[in-house]
């Protein structure tokens, strides 16, 4: 693609990218006017949001009160931020050949690119994502035939993205993995459905619905899968209680362990 | 058994025509269910197989659809066996959650194990401090629960099918897998014993003999297996041609592992992403393209004597290992307490206990710290696949840089795998089911967590 060279001068935006406020990031996360009265600038990856925020930590237990005098302690907790290129690897090659063929949609399919621990993970807005797939599934440099599930992931403090789904693509061919990752909003839980790409994802995105409340439109039949049909509520989400009960031995009682004061 | 008229279950009918009678049938023989609604005039019959029957490998309930003795649709009920196990994972330190992957697919414990860990040490960018030993160890564990798991397959298939020889030749073979395990860890399963950083404990002086005398031992019963099945005109003709899925239909479903295999693609996780130092040890990926049922069983037993090769290079380089260390060096990782073989069985090392409450305030304090509270991983996420026993066994760990998971997701190759089943079974016998279900091999504690 020959806005890739444009990339690494796009990248260099990051930098004040990092800084700025969530409104800010997330007006900016639906570039459309933008983007493409920007052409001439390429697409610029991974300048747009601020990196998953998993949680803000206050003191130093989870719950039941802070006895060591860190009570006031305040940390947000964030996922490692996006990457700028060159990405190492083999995986510049991906995304420059994910970008070539979603053309002038790849900035806005393509939110942010993370290396990390070795591993390259693409956040794909939820409007492209069977697209991407398709691409991913079916470019002779890409073939990632395999998907390997779908991971939901509750992070309640991330506003606006507190649902994330995320994919691990295998590619037996040429023997790699990426992640693709997904977020929705809490108030609107829908991500479309992978099956008609990935027909192994039929049970995975089931329960990934049945523990995260994600609803996967266009699925085939999205339908509880361990919990039973009758169920109320999505197990897994972090708003719901692990549900154990006290243990009482000789007249002392041990709260459960989703109660217990615990370090972090 | 009794014939009634029922109204829909409270999980709804199985089929969107209200007019359709339904039978219940409890114990007997199901032809005679056949033979009735034939005589009522009814060809088409749904039977519902479990979640509490015995040849469908623990509690999967399979609703079938028949006309005669053709199997027109199958779909398979899971979650009889849900125990929210990555939930809990989300409340447990990061060592303590070896304790709970290795009770999910509980034929297979140390593969989830391996898996688990080798996926907390990469968030904590330790991979490569593991010790050789450890890793050694890790691989003898998993060669282990490898053949113990298709054993199992191998064994409870044939039990499945009437053959109970099968099944007890399997399991004596499995039990001495076991005595090997036990041995060093302590337990014959749900061991807990590969943990974050290497392995809760050294093998004992003697394991090296043990293990050297094992190998002839499960090498005899795989002869036995071999010898009773591959060749025998019954098991073929029950399992010939039966329950094909080609390499097409495979790659669909994402299935890998034996079935994979018997489909021609040599896939496995221990060749193509080398983990543990697979890449040095001398074994071949048995391959088939028959594609069937019989494919698979061969498949199994064939790669249990490659298994039984790494073992035999496991018990050489532990051997030259003797004595090196099988924890990373990293104290602010490496769990503390030491385990010792006394009179009355295993239990806290002596010596340990002296050193903390006698010798060292600080020693104390670091055991406590490090045992109540556990280490802290850098936040962010990573997957690692294994090869496990049924197929490419993936985990996803997210770290919100604390002590506990963030969140643990397991892929287990039997779930992915068991979407298989209507495929397999359409259009075949319903005979031919019981051998489907057997020849996925998955285990419902793996597939419901």
């Amino acid at each position: 693609m020959s806005d890739s060279k444009d990339l690494a001068g796009g990248a260099k935006d990051d930098a004040t990218a990092q800084g700025v406020d969530k409104a800010q990031a997330d007006a900016n996360a639906r570039p459309d006017e933008q983007a493409q009265g920007d052409a001439q600038a390429g697409p610029r990856i991974g300048d747009r949001r601020p990196m998953t925020l998993i949680n803000v930590r206050e003191g130093m237990f989870g719950s039941g009160g802070d006895t060591s005098g860190y009570a006031g302690l305040v940390r947000p907790i964030q996922m490692p931020g996006a990457t700028e290129r060159p990405y190492g690897e083999w995986f510049d090659g991906i995304v420059d050949v994910l970008e070539e063929l979603l053309g002038d949609r790849a900035a806005e399919a393509i939110e942010a690119v993370v290396v990390d621990r070795g591993e390259l993970t693409l956040h794909i807005a939820r409007e492209h994502l069977v697209e991407v797939c398709q691409h991913l599934r079916d470019d002779q440099d890409l073939r990632f035939e395999m998907c390997l599930g779908v991971s939901g992931v509750h992070y309640p403090a991330d506003a606006g993205r507190e649902l994330h789904a995320v994919y691990p693509l295998q590619s037996l061919t040429h023997n790699r993995r990426i992640r693709v990752e997904v977020s929705a909003p809490d108030a609107d839980s829908h991500i479309p459905s992978v099956v008609s790409v990935y027909p192994m994802n039929n049970w995975h995105e089931r329960e990934t619905w049945d523990f995260f409340g994600i609803v996967f439109d266009g699925h085939p039949s999205l339908a509880r899968i361990e919990m039973p049909d009758d169920w109320v509520g999505h197990p897994q989400r972090k708003d719901y209680p692990l549900g154990g009960i006290d243990v009482e031995f000789k007249g002392a009682s041990i709260p459960s362990p989703d109660t217990r004061r615990q370090y972090r | 058994m009794t014939q009634e008229r029922t109204a829909p279950h409270a999980t709804g009918a199985f089929t969107d025509d209200p007019e359709a009678p339904e039978y219940s049938a409890y114990g007997g023989d199901w032809s005679e269910i056949a033979e009735e609604a034939e005589r009522l005039g009814q060809q088409r019959i749904v039977v519902n197989m479990g979640p509490q029957h015995p040849s469908t490998h623990g509690v999967l309930r399979v609703m079938l659809e028949i006309e005669g003795e053709v199997v027109t649709e199958t779909r398979a009920g899971i979650g009889y066996l849900h125990t929210g196990i990555e939930k809990n994972m989300e409340f447990r330190t990061w060592t303590q959650g070896v304790t709970f992957c290795t009770r999910m697919d509980y034929v297979a414990s140390m593969s989830q194990e391996l898996v688990y860990c080798l996926g907390i040490e990469k968030l904590l960018g330790i991979t490569d401090d593991v010790p050789e030993r450890a890793s050694i160890l890790r691989v003898l564990m998993a060669e282990l629960t490898r053949i113990g798991s298709h054993l199992v397959a191998v064994g409870t298939g044939g039990n499945e099918m009437g053959a109970t020889t099968v099944m007890t030749t399997a399991f004596i073979g499995r039990e001495e897998t076991f005595r090997v395990i036990e041995m060093i860890s302590g337990l014959r399963t749900n061991n807990a014993y590969i943990r974050p950083g290497g392995v809760a404990q050294d093998a004992p002086d003697d394991a090296v003999a043990a293990i050297r005398a094992m190998i002839p031992k499960v090498r005899q019963k795989l002869d036995e297996l071999v010898d009773l099945q591959l060749a025998n005109p019954i098991f073929k003709g029950r399992l010939k041609g039966v329950a094909n899925l080609d390499l097409a239909g495979c790659m669909a479903l994402g299935i890998t592992g034996p079935i994979l295999r018997s489909a021609g693609h040599p896939y496995d996780v221990r060749k193509a992403e080398p983990y543990c130092g697979y890449e040095t040890y001398d074994f071949q990926v048995p391959t088939s393209t028959d594609a069937d049922a019989y494919a698979r069983v061969v498949l199994r037993l064939e790669e249990c004597y490659e298994s039984l090769k790494i073992v035999e290079q496991c018990a050489d380089r532990l051997e030259k290992t003797q004595g090196q260390p099988v924890m990373v060096a990293d104290k602010k990782i490496a769990w503390p307490a030491q385990l010792a073989l006394g009179s009355d069985g295993q239990g806290n090392s002596l010596d340990h206990i002296r050193h903390i409450m006698g010798e060292s305030m600080e020693s104390l304090i670091h055991h406590f710290k490090l045992v109540t509270e556990g280490f802290k991983v850098p936040a962010g996420q990573v997957y690692q696949a294994i090869e496990g026993p049924k197929g490419l066994l993936g985990v996803h760990l997210v770290s919100d840089g604390g002590t506990k998971p963030w969140r643990a997701h397991f892929r287990d190759p039997g779930f992915n795998n068991l979407q298989a089943l209507s495929i397999l079974t359409e259009g075949g016998q319903v005979a031919d089911v019981v051998v489907a279900i057997a020849t996925i091999d998955m285990v419902l504690g793996g597939v419901d967590r």
